[in-house]
């Protein structure tokens, strides 16, 4: 299991540095420049040049991407040009809490209401229970997040006003962007697992354990549930990082300072540093979860601990 | 020998979205104590189906439209579903037919055969029931009991597999065993294996057995008495020898001649002829007269009742009744 998961983190390693370079080379080619034009324009070639030096961008880019390599193997993402003086690091340190704190709650949000609805729907097959989540499923997938935020924001928010309809100032401004964000898992979720659980319900080992005696309902929990989230835990690594890294129109709906919205003015503003920061960020981000969600499958199923053992 | 079951017109029907199925129709056996059973038919002949109906374990769409089934002075038809869950798996238990999908994947075997102890003897100690599984265990022909008790199924063979799936089933010393084609799915030299282990259990605990079968091998070798389903009706039931030299019913003559013999080595294999009924819409008269070569006009308008060959022989078929006797021989139709 030890060599498995090193063997992980160095293709990780690996990824991640084909990502850099990528991304690297393609922002630079992105038109513009850090520097607003008029105020850049005015000044002397003299005075270009020495701006250019300081921000390292007069070398040709192939020894910035050098540099850059060099420094981030140091540790040093470095500073930002837009949030003067802030290293990379702090600038997305700020935003991220906003957009973790939002992320977790629609997860755990749409997983629990997922799940269940899942479970009940397969349960209840053919009935109205049944129908009324497929009926959600395929809403919540559909609708488009932006759309069901500001629906929320203006019901809840303005029309009843129950929840704060924007803003960072206290807990009660994240619940209503959490909701809106926890429809799509939570409809992914409930379609994934009422999909499994229908197919374990019908395997033969469900029929031994009612041969046992043993209720519907310990069935359902000891016997079916189990094998059935098995391949819904797969499903949960890309929604994680979707959810956790921001999503640009909620936050922008409720104008939350996350990192969905950082990321995209510094796009907007051609900060170098903070781009490749929030990109590799992501990108390990990313990775990392979905090997924690490999790592959490071979835990739930013994046959893939086995398999993993061999392979090893 | 005193009766352990008795089950009386017993009649299921299935619903599907192409119609109801009428797999179980108007069935009635009787199982003695200590005594093996032998149930033998094609697929579909709604042999499964029966024993499913006896434990109350039948799928969603399926339902007891009559009969009953006698246990211990209570029909199970009627038990509440509580009741039911108290019979089920302590009085009696059932084997299934494909031990590489009857057991949970993610549960420890251990687990697997402690859960039967849990749920129906709920005094006993953790320490007396782990005890109780490796007994069991070892019982079944598990060497190593202590290391298997926390494998998982993937980890087993089929054949071990099966006798895993046997120890749950005796787990509580049931009455009756029911085990629904036990060998099928199991390579040839693990059923014979299989077959000994279960002949040696009844000995030991006296079980009452019910064995699903379409394999005449096997009914020769373990049952006491047979009998014989076809098209949802059970349409002879004897003896186990009495079977074998005496078959009264024309769809067990067809059955037993179409077993591969030395003698007729390099012959083709003799098949009967036709198909087996549609159970949607299932014929008037004997389910096996589309397919009879004896076939008769009453046996397409009215269905047999049981005639008595002796020795507690018993046949569905028209032939056997007194004023058919002329056509014995099937010199005409």
């Amino acid at each position: 299991m030890l060599k498995y998961t090193l063997k992980r983190l160095a293709y990780i390693l690996l990824t991640l540095w084909i990502v850099i370079t990528c991304t690297f080379f393609l922002m630079k080619k992105l038109p513009g420049t850090p520097f607003d034009p008029e105020h850049f324009s005015i000044m002397s070639p003299q005075q270009q040049e020495k701006v250019l030096e300081m921000y390292g961008l007069n070398d040709p880019v192939p020894v910035q991407y050098i540099k850059y390599l060099k420094n981030i193997l140091r540790g040093d993402f470095g500073t930002s040009y837009t949030y003067v003086n802030q290293k990379v690091t702090d600038v997305i340190g700020g935003r991220l809490g906003p957009s973790a704190l939002i992320g977790i709650q629609a997860v755990l949000l749409g997983l629990a209401v997922g799940l269940v609805l899942g479970i009940l729907a397969a349960w209840r097959h053919n009935t109205a229970i049944d129908y009324v989540t497929m009926i959600i499923a395929v809403l919540g997938v559909s609708v488009p997040n932006f759309v069901a935020a500001a629906l929320l924001q203006y019901y809840i928010g303005l029309k009843w006003g129950v929840l704060p309809v924007g803003f960072w100032t206290n807990w009660a401004c994240s619940i209503l962007p959490s909701i809106a964000l926890s429809f799509s898992p939570l409809a992914q979720v409930a379609r994934f697992t009422r999909t499994e659980m229908l197919d374990v319900l019908d395997q033969d080992y469900i029929v031994t354990a009612r041969a046992k005696g043993i209720s519907q309902f310990k069935v359902l929990t000891r016997h079916a549930i189990r094998n059935s989230i098995i391949p819904v835990i797969t499903i949960l690594g890309p929604i994680v990082v979707n959810l956790m890294t921001g999503s640009l129109a909620v936050e922008n709906i409720y104008s939350i300072p996350g990192i969905g919205s950082l990321f995209v003015d510094c796009i907007k503003a051609n900060d170098y540093p903070v781009i490749m920061g929030i990109t590799v960020f992501y990108a390990a981000f990313y990775m990392l979860v979905v090997l924690l969600v490999d790592l959490a499958y071979s835990l739930i199923d013994p046959r893939i601990r086995l398999a993993k053992g061999k392979e090893d | 020998m005193g009766k352990l079951l008795e089950v009386n017109n017993l009649t299921i029907h299935i619903k599907t979205h192409k119609g109801t199925v009428q797999a179980v129709r108007d069935v009635s056996f009787v199982l003695n104590e200590q005594e093996t059973l032998a149930v033998v038919g094609e697929s579909g002949s709604g042999k499964s189906i029966t024993m499913k109906g006896v434990m109350g374990i039948l799928p969603k769409n399926g339902k007891v439209v009559g009969g009953n089934v006698m246990f211990q002075g209570e029909d199970l038809v009627k038990c509440s579903e509580q009741k039911m869950q108290q019979v089920r798996g302590s009085e009696i238990a059932m084997i299934f037919q494909d031990p590489m999908t009857s057991l949970n994947p993610t549960m420890k075997i251990g687990k697997q055969i402690e859960e039967m102890l849990k749920e129906h003897k709920k005094d006993m100690s953790a320490e007396a029931r782990k005890a109780r599984v490796l007994e069991l265990l070892s019982m079944v022909g598990i060497s190593n009991p202590e290391a298997r008790y926390k494998q998982y199924p993937h980890q087993l063979s089929g054949g071990m597999r099966q006798r895993i799936v046997i120890a749950i089933a005796l787990a509580c010393d049931p009455k009756i065993l029911i085990a629904d084609e036990p060998t099928t799915a199991l390579d040839v030299t693990i059923q014979a294996q299989i077959l000994d282990l279960m002949k040696e259990l009844q000995k030991k605990t006296k079980t009452s057995i019910i064995i699903i079968t379409h394999n005449l091998g096997v009914v020769a070798n373990i049952a006491d008495r047979v009998a014989v389903m076809y098209g949802g009706k059970m349409v002879e039931t004897a003896d186990v020898t009495n079977l074998f030299h005496n078959p009264c019913h024309e769809y067990t003559r067809g059955l037993l001649k179409s077993i591969p013999r030395e003698e007729s080595k390099g012959e083709s294999l003799y098949a009967i002829p036709g198909t087996p009924p549609d159970l949607m819409d299932p014929p008037k008269g004997c389910p096996f007269a589309a397919r009879c070569e004896k076939t008769m006009k009453v046996c397409q308008e009215f269905m047999p009742d049981y005639f008595d060959c002796g020795s507690g022989h018993r046949s569905a078929c028209w032939m056997l009744d007194e004023r058919a006797k002329n056509f014995r021989g099937g010199e005409s139709s």
